[in-house]
């Protein structure tokens, strides 16, 4: 018994050398590529860890095939020990050899296991790729190796950077290249001239990565001991990680400035259509938030039917809603205020609870229709990312667009008040009913269009909503608070100061919550509001003139 | 007029006799075995706690269609608490009292369960919690079959910790603001600080329920992290808040290789009405995923499949966590001989249940369940792929060892303890 023990010791200390010879292969004994590619599908995470980086320092131009398959799920180990590249052709897979990219026949699902990965392991994937694709064709692919390269920084990227700076044509790649270079040397190099060098070229950029870099150089180990322990580069580093920072700030209030307008533009589209039906009429509108959650719901009819019928012109969808969610918002408009609202008028208190009922009605409605759960509206590719500034700052796709888009509303919506026959009977309607009425005006009707007009923009404002909320029957709730907010704290019935208002309590809303949080930013603004209406109960703009009898 | 009132009085005739039917059901209680379900059916719970009925009802379905328990046949009696706490202790204390069921299973929030626990206590019934939770709690009358913090948040803040999870240096705690994140993310800093991480490399940030805005929090997530150490965010965020921040977080450029996002509310049922896409590469720490590739989870999800007639609808973890708890009472029952809430008690310390994911479940006497942790990766299509997982079940602790009052008390609920909080034992 004692000496199968041994035997069985000795036969896995052979084993076990074995296998850690192995993992030194490649730096011993120069690479063995197939070797490589198989010990990928190995299943110990470090034996797979190691694999892809030796893969990466072989800076053999077949393994971006393999690496990239890795990322792309469609590598796979078969039960009997190989490593192939998988495509799936109806039930089975069409397979390749990874290694050799021979074709390999095809296996059924079952006998294929997929070579998984982590956050970690895909971090080393695209290092080792971010060196092998320096020299692509596609200068994209070769910005984005660099800025790969940028973030892991390994030791024998160096020369592969050299020569890819070297023979760099593009302006914009080169640099992004020249900083990865910099970052390389600053980590690895040994020479001081050339390190400081590194500093000085990595102090006129910005951006997070960088700063990180520098502020690990800065900063002090866990034994107490300096990260950098030249003191001289130390010194450059951190007059570098001033300038960077001092430069920062700056970028980082521009940033949040962009942001609270973000903010507002949001609430402007949450609150414009209250502007007519509240700030115009005088209606006090409970179901305003269900007229954007209307629009909102609208916008995911719409993307279905475009679903079914045309994916191909998906990103087209939110385009054909913002008309079909003002017709549908609108209708709703009219019909509440001829079946109900128009009885109401003179009665305040009989009109808020009215409409406060028609809002649970409406919800009620929708949670029947679509369901209690929250509905999914896509995102078109081109309201998806973001234009990057320096210093870290982001102005991403869809908040730009609902700036503008929020603006091109209210800009609509002022022409057809002020320069339209139909705005002009609004205002004539709303500024004194009996002479309106006297002039042959259909007041009846014009009250009829206005309130539909008011949910209908408010429909509108449901669409830019559905981009950035999520589509459920309580949209509208959310929205309701922050939109009488807004129509009160500008002035009632005036859409400039609904603009100001809104663009106001956004950004004030922005800067408070970087400083004492979401929750404590929504109470301050409230409180500051309450106040404002203390001193001044007309809000910012008030009507000046024969109106304000109204 | 007439007629209206016509109408009226058979819509009260049809009301007293809805009203009467609970009565008359209760008059035949000896020959049936009564199991309360106290979840949410409507208000804004209703989304998660409805498909925790819908499995009580499947479960208690297949006991009957094995000849029941007992000799007799299970009955289940499910009330409405409408997503209103204070309402979940009335329910509890009419599930008990009225309809004298002999066990229930529900709540969802930790707040619900917060305010039927005086009733339970009050009237020695017994409750089944399915929802991981905040821990810092043991009582007499309650099961707790979902994860306490060191079954979920703890080995996933490790896993991070360690080479293969990306070895993170700062950590960013994001949660909403209420009871359980705020007790979740307190263990998760005194855990931190005892594995050396400072204070300047930890920020906490509260958000309200529903928040959509994330742009101010994720750019600061982002400055945070290039402190020049990796950076990882565990989130505490719950319910639909969840959909514009991890969209933010996509837009705003951020993958999770860079700073990834362990979240401890996201599970499948959260996942299947959003498009996950720019989910891909989170984390999710549960005790159990849809995807576990076992005979037992394949046999279960076949089975609710055919109960719920919808192919598309997914299982979770506290899904899970009501199987192991039924299957469990149901064995506890059988061994006593009885639905006698002390006897039963009695027996389910130790019992043994086949979870889900393939290992075994045991109950402790702390009233918390052995489960194994797993770390899935979010995919495109909602599932989860399991990257990491425990090399067996972990013990569930009532009292967190990392919050220096709590470390002292132990939960144990048989002799000589016989206490959820104490220091020492009440009888020796």
């Amino acid at each position: 018994m004692r000496r199968f023990v041994t035997l069985f010791v000795v036969a896995l200390c052979l084993v076990l050398s074995a296998v850690t010879a192995f993992a030194q292969a490649p730096a011993a004994q120069g690479p063995d590529f197939a070797a490589l590619v198989k010990h990928l599908g190995g299943k110990s995470f470090a034996a797979r860890l190691n694999a892809v980086r030796a893969l990466g320092e072989t800076g053999d131009a077949r393994a971006v095939r393999v690496l990239e398959a890795m990322l792309g799920r469609n590598l796979y180990a078969t039960t009997d020990g190989r490593v192939v590249i998988g495509e799936k052709k109806g039930d089975a897979y069409a397979l390749r050899d990874a290694a050799t990219g021979a074709d390999a026949g095809s296996a059924p699902s079952g006998e294929l296991s997929m070579v998984r990965t982590n956050n970690r392991l895909r971090n080393e994937i695209n290092s080792a790729l971010g060196t092998l694709v320096l020299m692509s064709d596609d200068p994209d692919r070769r910005r984005k190796a660099a800025v790969e390269v940028f973030k892991s920084r390994p030791k024998d990227a160096i020369p592969a950077l050299e020569r890819a700076v070297a023979r760099e044509t593009d302006a914009g790649v080169k640099q992004t290249m020249a900083l990865a270079l910099a970052a390389t040397r600053l980590e690895h190099g040994a020479d001081r001239a050339e390190r400081l060098d590194a500093v000085r070229m990595l102090e006129g950029s910005a951006d997070d990565e960088t700063t990180a870099l520098l502020r690990g150089l800065v900063s002090r180990r866990a034994d107490g001991g300096f990260s950098e322990a030249d003191e001289v580069v130390r010194a450059a580093a951190q007059k570098a990680l001033t300038v960077i920072e001092s430069r920062r700030e700056m970028w980082d209030f521009a940033g949040k400035l962009f942001q609270g307008v973000s903010l507002g533009s949001v609430l402007l589209l949450a609150a414009i259509g209250l502007a007519i039906t509240f700030g115009v009429m005088g209606v006090i509108n409970m179901a305003h938030g269900e007229m954007v959650m209307l629009g909102a719901y609208t916008t995911f009819v719409i993307q279905e039917i475009f679903r079914a019928y045309a994916p191909d012109a998906f990103d087209a969808s939110i385009v054909v809603a913002i008309p079909a969610a003002f017709c549908v918002a609108g209708a709703f408009g009219i019909a509440i205020e001829r079946g109900i609202i128009r009885f109401l008028y003179g009665r305040p208190l009989e009109t808020l609870l009215a409409t406060w009922g028609l809002s649970l009605i409406l919800q009620q409605l929708v949670r029947t229709v679509f369901g209690p759960t929250n509905r999914e509206v896509g995102n078109p590719s081109w309201m998806t990312g973001a234009i990057e500034l320096p210093g870290g700052v982001l102005l991403t796709h869809n908040r730009l667009w609902i700036i503008l888009f929020s603006l091109a509303v209210l800009g609509m919506l002022a022409l057809v008040l002020k320069r339209t026959q139909f705005g002009l009977q609004m205002r004539a309607v709303t500024q004194n009913r009996r002479m309106a009425g006297a002039m042959g005006i259909p007041t009846g009707r014009v009250d009829a269009m206005t309130f539909g007009l008011g949910s209908g923009i408010a429909g509108v404002g449901g669409v830019a909503l559905s981009q950035i909320d999520n589509v459920s029957p309580n949209l509208g709730q959310t929205y309701i608070v922050n939109s009488f907010m807004v129509v009160v704290f500008g002035g009632v019935g005036n859409l400039l100061g609904t603009l100001v208002g809104a663009t106001t309590l956004g950004v004030v809303n922005k800067f408070l919550e970087s400083w004492s949080g979401a929750v404590m930013a929504k109470i301050l603004v409230l409180v500051a509001v309450i106040l404002f209406i203390q001193k001044r109960p007309t809000g910012l703009f008030a009507l000046k003139g024969r109106a304000v009898e109204q | 007029m007439f007629k209206i009132k016509n109408s009226l009085r058979r819509a009260a005739a049809v009301g007293a006799i809805l009203l009467a039917a609970p009565l008359a059901a209760g008059a035949q209680a000896a020959d049936t075995i009564k199991v309360g379900v106290l979840h949410s059916l409507s208000g804004t719970m209703a989304i998660s706690e409805t498909t925790l009925k819908d499995t009580m009802l499947m479960l208690i379905d297949d006991l009957n269609k094995k000849g029941g328990l007992l000799g007799k046949k299970v009955e289940a009696v499910v009330v409405d608490p409408a997503s209103n706490w204070p309402l979940f202790a009335e329910k509890a204390r009419e599930l008990i009292v009225k309809q004298k069921v002999d066990v229930v299973f529900g709540c969802w929030t930790s707040v619900s369960r917060k305010s039927v626990l005086p009733v339970f206590e009050e009237l020695n019934g017994l409750l089944f919690y399915p929802v991981q939770y905040e821990g810092e709690e043991s009582s007499r009358n309650v099961f707790y079959t979902g994860a306490a913090p060191n079954q979920q948040a703890i080995p996933a803040v490790e896993y991070l910790m360690s080479e293969e999870g990306g070895a993170a240096k700062r950590w960013v705690l994001l949660g909403t603001d209420y009871v359980y994140p705020r007790t979740t993310n307190k263990i998760l800093r005194a855990f931190l600080h005892s594995k050396g991480v400072k204070d300047s490399d930890i920020m906490e940030n509260y958000t309200p329920f529903g928040h959509s805005d994330w742009q101010t929090i994720v750019s600061d997530v982002k400055k945070f992290a290039s402190g020049g150490m990796k950076t990882a965010v565990v989130s505490t965020i719950n319910g639909d808040a969840n959909v514009p921040f991890y969209k933010e977080l996509g837009n705003q450029g951020i993958k999770a290789e860079d700073i990834p996002v362990v979240a401890f509310s996201v599970g499948e049922e959260e996942l299947s009405g959003i498009d996950a896409r720019p989910l891909v590469g989170h984390l999710a720490a549960w005790n159990y995923f849809m995807s576990v590739d076992v005979p037992e989870n394949k046999d279960f999800i076949a089975r609710w499949h055919s109960f719920i007639k919808n192919k598309k609808r997914t299982t979770n973890d506290p899904m899970e966590a009501h199987y192991i708890g039924f299957n469990m009472w149901v064995q506890a029952v059988k061994q006593a001989g009885s639905t006698d809430v002390d006897a039963v008690r009695q027996a389910m310390y130790g019992q043994r249940v086949t979870s889900l994911t393939g290992s075994a479940a045991e109950m402790l006497p702390n009233h918390h369940l052995t489960k194994p942790v797993l770390i899935g990766e979010i995919q495109a299509n909602g599932q989860f792929d399991t990257v990491w997982k425990t090399s067996g079940p972990v013990p569930g602790d009532a009292w967190s060892d990392f919050i220096p009052e709590s470390a002292k008390l132990t939960a144990d609920w048989k002799y000589p303890w016989v206490c959820g909080n104490c220091e020492k034992p009440k009888f020796n």
